[in-house]
């Protein structure tokens, strides 16, 4: 932030970042300041050169006349990639798939999230320390190495290939993170709101759903739109549990255009790819600007 | 894979499990009070319990996907015949190589030194950075595979910027398969160890690197003896929530190489799915799968105590 003086003086003065004047010695503290900035920006931009190529190349495919796999601009603009893949069997029915699958499981998530954080913040019990910290262990377990033995059970209780029985596994794999944020969140809203709604003779469910999740808005929103992101973008749990094509989200329905990778259609695979990607990138702009900028989210989360 | 950051959830918690003493309420104490946290811990029990028993069950079982009417318990031969098998032993190395390359080196490294200099920089250049590193981050994993796929591809764009620049080009995704994947992870994961270190950072008072650069204190100097020591705890948690979340990657890998060319990036995950799937030997697959758990589960317990004091 603000320059840093070397004169004992002016930092003591300074206290916090406030633009002040350049202390003494002009030149030599000015432009170290400006020099490190400018360093800074330098570096910045080489690693968001790299990191941008990328995506660049998705968006100049998707609307390249003749995409190749190179950034390059387009030889010529056309709407015809996503016209292409606008088919029902292409992009509506795996969107729809995706958007049944992770709904269902965000509102489960969400539901037992919330109803599990209540007793947890507001009670004590001897077992409630232990069952958070078996909680906080789950988050940490790597799910994909249970997939074999989950794939196991689902065909010997004929789960297997169900929407329901994947977005159950779904909202499962949510889950710990859901509870241990929720919970948290909930330890933020002051006790003395809720007597006032127990005065008035409300339940501990009115309490909850009237006063506490409203007034933990935000933090709910961020574990909502979390989970549901966390699930839209999952490859793995739905690419072992759905076999029926039909059936397949769009995470797992995007492999019939690697098919064979010789004759890759690659405007059409870089339009459905931003189809696809839009709905999180949109859900993420509108919790990262309901908390003031994208860095708190990032603060609470893992993804 | 998902867990929490210390430093922002920690921040919520006024005191020991949830509410000071003072402010919480004692009701009625009727046990049926805790009823509301039924569904949640009926679901973790079905779906993420009960695999795991399931898991160590059949680890120690010949379970095949077909043609076998009972599997039948054969102790340790799954483990034995792992650690003797030259494809394990070939896995467990690639994913330690994945694991360091891209979580310890990479996301982490260059998550910490993107959070420092965004301090210092210009406000536009710091925020067109910080959008574009985590677009990369919330893109859907499969997207994320397929673009790095092209990236690395033979005639992708990062040999048409070597060839710009005059340096040889090879085909990166054939010769060097696991560095690939491994810079594909860095892509797709260095946001969160950025929005980490950037919160960690933004917490240590100007006080204190102001007064040590009074003191005489050069750059290198307050990074080591100052910067480093104060955000250790962010740091040891960053690390192993990196190295958790990239200890479980399957859909990169799988979408940019499956594994291959001959197995030459095939990590854990994806030798457990080839194992149990593609060679029908799901007893095998899931011993592997069990050992990986066991892995992540000493992982957790290092990050439990870490995290100790939050809960």
């Amino acid at each position: 932030m603000a320059a840093v003086s070397r004169t004992p003086d002016t930092t003591k003065a300074s206290g916090v970042a406030v633009p002040r004047r350049r202390p003494v010695r002009p030149g030599s503290s000015l432009s170290r300041a400006t020099r490190q900035r400018l360093a800074a920006d330098l570096g910045l931009l080489v690693v968001l050169g790299a990191f941008v190529l990328p995506l660049v190349w998705l968006i100049f495919a998707s609307v390249d006349t003749e995409p190749s796999m190179k950034v390059a601009p387009p030889s010529g603009l056309t709407t015809e990639n996503f016209s292409n893949v606008l088919t029902d069997e292409i992009t509506f029915t795996p969107m729809i798939n995706s958007l049944l699958l992770c709904g269902s499981a965000t509102l489960m998530t969400v539901t037992a999230a919330s109803l599990a954080a209540y007793p947890l913040s507001r009670y004590k019990a001897r077992f409630s320390r232990p069952y958070l910290l078996t909680i906080l262990f789950s988050t940490c377990l790597p799910i994909t190495a249970v997939m074999v033995p989950v794939y196991g059970l689902f065909v010997q209780v004929n789960l297997i290939d169900t929407m329901h029985g994947t977005s159950f596994f779904l909202a499962t794999s949510q889950l710990p993170f859901a509870v241990w944020l929720m919970k948290n969140f909930m330890d933020g809203v002051p006790i003395a709101l809720e007597e006032a709604a127990w005065t008035d003779g409300a339940s501990w469910l009115q309490a909850l759903t009237k006063v506490i999740l409203p007034l933990m808005g935000p933090g709910f929103a961020v574990v909502t739109v979390y989970s549901f992101i966390q699930m839209w973008g999952n490859f793995f749990v739905p690419f072992m549990l759905i076999i029926s094509p039909e059936q397949l989200p769009a995470s797992v329905s995007i492999f019939t255009f690697f098919g064979n990778l010789g004759s890759i259609a690659f405007g059409e695979l870089a339009a459905f790819s931003i189809l696809y990607s839009t709905p999180v990138l949109l859900l993420y702009i509108l919790i990262a600007k309901r908390l003031g900028g994208g860095f708190t989210l990032g603060g609470a989360v893992k993804g | 894979m998902s867990a929490t950051d210390l430093t922002a959830v920690g921040k919520e918690v006024p005191g020991r499990g949830g509410l000071p003493r003072d402010q919480r309420r004692v009701r009625r104490q009727n046990p049926w009070r805790w009823l509301p946290i039924a569904p949640a811990t009926v679901l973790l029990l079905l779906f993420l319990a009960g695999p795991i028993a399931y898991c160590a069950y059949i680890a120690f079982t010949d379970m095949q996907l077909t043609g076998q009417a009972e599997a039948s318990f054969v102790g340790f031969e799954n483990f034995t015949k792992a650690f003797g098998d030259e494809n394990f032993r070939n896995s467990v190395l690639l994913t330690l190589v994945f694991t360091l390359i891209s979580s310890i080196l990479g996301q982490n490294t260059l998550g910490l030194v993107l959070a420092s200099l965004m301090a210092r920089s210009t406000k536009a250049i710091r925020s067109i950075t910080g959008a574009v590193v985590i677009s990369a981050w919330v893109l859907p994993e499969i997207v994320a595979g397929f673009l790095l796929y092209t990236f690395f591809s033979k005639e992708g764009t990062l040999n048409e910027i070597l060839a710009w620049l005059h340096l040889p080009s090879q085909n990166w995704l054939f010769t060097l398969p696991i560095i690939a994947v491994s810079f594909a992870n860095v892509w797709r994961g260095t946001a969160f160890s950025m929005l980490v270190y950037s919160a960690a950072l933004s917490e240590i008072p100007k006080e204190v690197t102001e007064s040590a650069e009074v003191d005489g204190a050069g750059s290198w100097q307050r990074l080591w003896h100052i910067t480093l020591p104060m955000i250790r705890r962010s740091i040891g948690t960053n690390l192993m929530l990196n190295t958790l979340q990239t200890l479980s990657v399957f859909g990169l890998i799988w979408a940019m190489t499956r594994g291959g060319p001959g197995g030459r990036s095939e990590t854990l995950p994806i030798f457990m799915y080839d194992q149990a799937f593609n060679k029908s030997l799901i007893g095998y697959g899931t011993a592997v799968a069990l050992l990986l758990l066991v892995v992540g589960a000493l992982f957790s317990v290092v990050y439990l105590r870490l995290m100790r004091e939050e809960v």
